[in-house]
């Protein structure tokens, strides 16, 4: 992983790296959608409302593995001083808050239809919206460090540190409909299998999978953006002293 | 309201969305990167 840490080596990696993931992303998001939308069959109790499963559950998927990657980032940030840290974890913020808000409405727009509620605050739908605001916060921590100059672009110590905690919310937001009687269902979807039939269930691969790479490569996009503004304003210093 | 109200409606939330982010995430790496190169041939 420390051979990584060179913005330059890093660079060179990342540039062929977001196209490709970007496009085959999408490629297979949209292959996913179109099938999910036309080729399966209607749910013989949920009707056609059974098709938002396939963007809702990647969406809560990257939404959670955002502020995990947060959280790596901010171990490695604080335990190695790995530059790059600092950097990713500030550019997974903002895709992670907007798969965790497409997350809430997309649910509430299912709820609806399936429960005669758009919300109800019980364990699952509670942590999630806990899960945004906790993005915010970080949002906000870490443009406010990135202002004050801490962490060349990155985020500060206690920016990192608020990304540590907040990972408590993860295993909660997992274990909530097992833990309280919730509206929601059960895990569908473990380790074991799945209760998903077959028929319906095999879109959600290519969403999953296409949603993770264009994920990754909005990521890719925000690291160059950071690195290039580091740049730009270490030339502009350099300038200013003459 | 009919069901696939709720399903074109989650759709379109999601596209806006993914569209929003992929377009501003895409310009700023643009901007900043013709910044760097633009700054890096000044003597």
């Amino acid at each position: 992983m420390h051979r990584f840490a060179n913005p330059a080596r890093f660079l060179k990696i990342a540039r062929p790296l977001t196209g490709w993931l970007f496009w085959s992303g999408l490629s297979l998001l949209l292959a996913g959608c179109i099938c999910g939308l036309f080729v399966t069959p209607a749910d013989y109790l949920q009707g056609q409302t059974v098709r938002i499963l396939y963007i809702h559950v990647p969406a809560a998927w990257l939404g959670m593995a955002g502020w995990t990657g947060i959280a790596v980032s901010a171990l490695m940030q604080l335990v190695w001083r790995h530059p790059l840290a600092a950097v990713a974890g500030r550019a997974i913020a903002a895709p992670g808050a907007l798969f965790t808000a497409i997350c809430l409405a997309t649910g509430s727009i299912w709820g609806r239809p399936t429960w005669g509620t758009w919300w109800e605050w019980d364990g699952r739908m509670t942590s999630m919206l806990v899960l945004l605001f906790l993005y915010l916060g970080y949002i906000a921590l870490a443009n406010a460090s990135a202002r004050q100059g801490a962490g060349q672009g990155g985020v500060s110590n206690v920016t990192a540190i608020f990304g540590l905690v907040g990972a408590i919310n993860i295993p909660i937001i997992n274990r909530s409909v097992v833990w309280w009687n919730s509206l929601h269902q059960g895990p569908s979807i473990t380790l074991r299998g799945s209760s998903i039939d077959m028929a319906l269930l095999w879109p959600l691969g290519l969403t999953l999978l296409g949603f993770s790479l264009w994920f990754g490569a909005i990521v890719l996009m925000r690291m160059r953006a950071i690195l290039a503004q580091n740049k730009v304003e270490a030339r502009m210093q350099r300038l200013a002293r003459g | 309201m009919h069901q696939w109200t709720f399903v074109i409606a989650a759709y379109a939330v999601t596209l806006l969305g993914t569209a929003a982010v992929s377009l501003i995430s895409r310009r700023a790496m643009r901007r900043a990167e013709a910044q760097a190169e633009a700054l890096a041939g000044r003597p």
